[in-house]
């Protein structure tokens, strides 16, 4: 049963790592990176090392997109997405 | 059958006869009319210009074209040779590591299993990777907190912003700051304490438990990033300031770098830090690694929130 678990959890992986880099949209991109970290910690506690865990869900999870998050905001990434979205409409 | 009417008012073929004659227009008031941009006639050649273009025009033109295109067709040839031997390389070396927990793998030597059986007697810390870091490795994680101390300093001298420009910049800033958003403000006040409570937990547990100074670090870094983006800069300015930042960095940095920084002249040779070790399990035990662990704490949470604070605003 877990042997099936992290089969499914590295195939999100996997998914999560090509999808974050061929995903036109930034802010899209940044959330699906998100989730790979997320990802990444989960198998981190099945592989019986939790300090890695709780450090990857803080920092990639965490702190590293909010930075990237920033930055998109900085460069008005974002805004711009919003309007497209906005006129497309 | 009869012939069908042309002379009936408003039918197709009406429109039709009428557009014909040119009294009827289909498109009027259907389509946005716009005025034609008015042409400003070009500048009149430069001849010196005209005559370089033709001299390059006189010489193997054909062959340059024929070049640029050889030239791209072996550009992509060359990158999916170079992805599919770079994607090779690693996959044939992944496939030659020993198998996933191998007891006669090379990293499972003598090192690892002193660790293991006399880590808790010689370092006094029941979470043996704590035990690791901050006793036996102690000087690698000096390095690597001082690592994290330049990311900070390269984002200070890259994304700062000098009082002449500040005015500007924090009259940008005002459209964003404070959100002003009542969920994610209630959301804050719930949320904040518990996970400034848990980062603190983890940092003093750190010798006990799964954590650590880095990992409780970042979350106090996050906690008091979800802070400052629910209330604003002006209420994190009455307790966080550049000096604070300057102090609580340095002071934790100046404190490791005296309590471990002895390596550079025994080597490997371990010096005792004279406090007793205490019973496994109690939190005041294991000697130095509480406090180193409280030191790495801090310098994480205030160098996640600096770097935060810096690409958010270019100065504290």
């Amino acid at each position: 049963m877990s042997e099936i678990f992290i089969f499914l959890l590295l195939g999100f992986l996997i998914l999560c790592a090509i999808a974050a880099s061929v995903t036109k949209r930034l802010l899209a991109s940044i959330v699906i990176f998100m989730s790979y970290s997320l990802i990444m910690s989960i198998i981190w506690v099945l592989l019986e090392s939790p300090d890695l865990a709780i450090t990857e869900a803080a920092v990639g999870a965490g702190v590293t997109s909010l930075l990237f998050f920033t930055t998109l905001k900085k460069i008005h990434a974002i805004e711009e997405e919003i309007r497209d979205e906005q006129t497309e409409k | 059958m009869s012939k069908q009417r042309s002379d009936y008012p408003g039918s197709r073929w009406d429109k039709f006869f009428r557009w014909l004659h040119g009294e009827y227009d289909p498109f009027a008031g259907m389509l946005e009319t716009k005025r034609p941009e008015e042409h400003q006639a070009p500048p009149p050649l430069d001849p010196s210009a005209f005559d370089l273009c033709a001299a390059e025009q006189k010489g193997d033109d054909v062959d340059h074209s024929r070049q640029i295109r050889r030239f791209r067709i072996l550009y992509k040839l060359l990158s999916c040779v170079l992805c599919v031997s770079i994607s090779i390389i690693l996959l044939v070396t992944v496939a030659n590591l020993p198998h996933f927990g191998d007891p006669a793998a090379p990293a499972n030597n003598e090192v690892s299993q002193r660790y293991i059986e006399k880590g808790l007697q010689e370092t006094g810390a029941v979470n043996i990777v704590t035990g690791m870091i901050l006793d036996y490795r102690a000087f690698d994680t000096f390095g690597e907190s001082t690592v994290l101390f330049c990311a900070a300093c390269c984002v200070l001298i890259l994304l700062r912003i000098d009082d002449s420009g500040r005015a500007k910049a924090e009259e940008h800033d005002q459209i964003y700051e404070p959100k002003n958003d009542l969920i994610l403000e209630q959301a804050a006040r719930i949320l904040f304490p518990f996970i400034m409570l848990f980062g603190v937990y983890i940092v003093l547990n750190g010798h006990l438990s799964p954590g650590g100074g880095f990992s409780g670090g970042a979350i106090m870094g996050a906690g008091l990033i979800l802070y400052l983006n629910a209330f604003g800069f002006q209420k994190t300015q009455r307790f966080f300031t550049e000096k604070t930042f300057r102090y609580i960095s340095l002071g934790a940095l100046m404190f490791y770098c005296c309590a471990k920084s002895y390596s550079f002249f025994t080597g490997a040779n371990h010096l005792p830090s004279g406090i007793p070790l205490g019973t496994p399990g109690a939190i005041l035990s294991s000697g130095l690694i509480f406090y180193l662990n409280i030191c790495v704490g801090l310098v994480v949470a205030c160098t996640m929130y600096a770097f935060f604070v810096m690409f958010r605003k270019g100065g504290f």
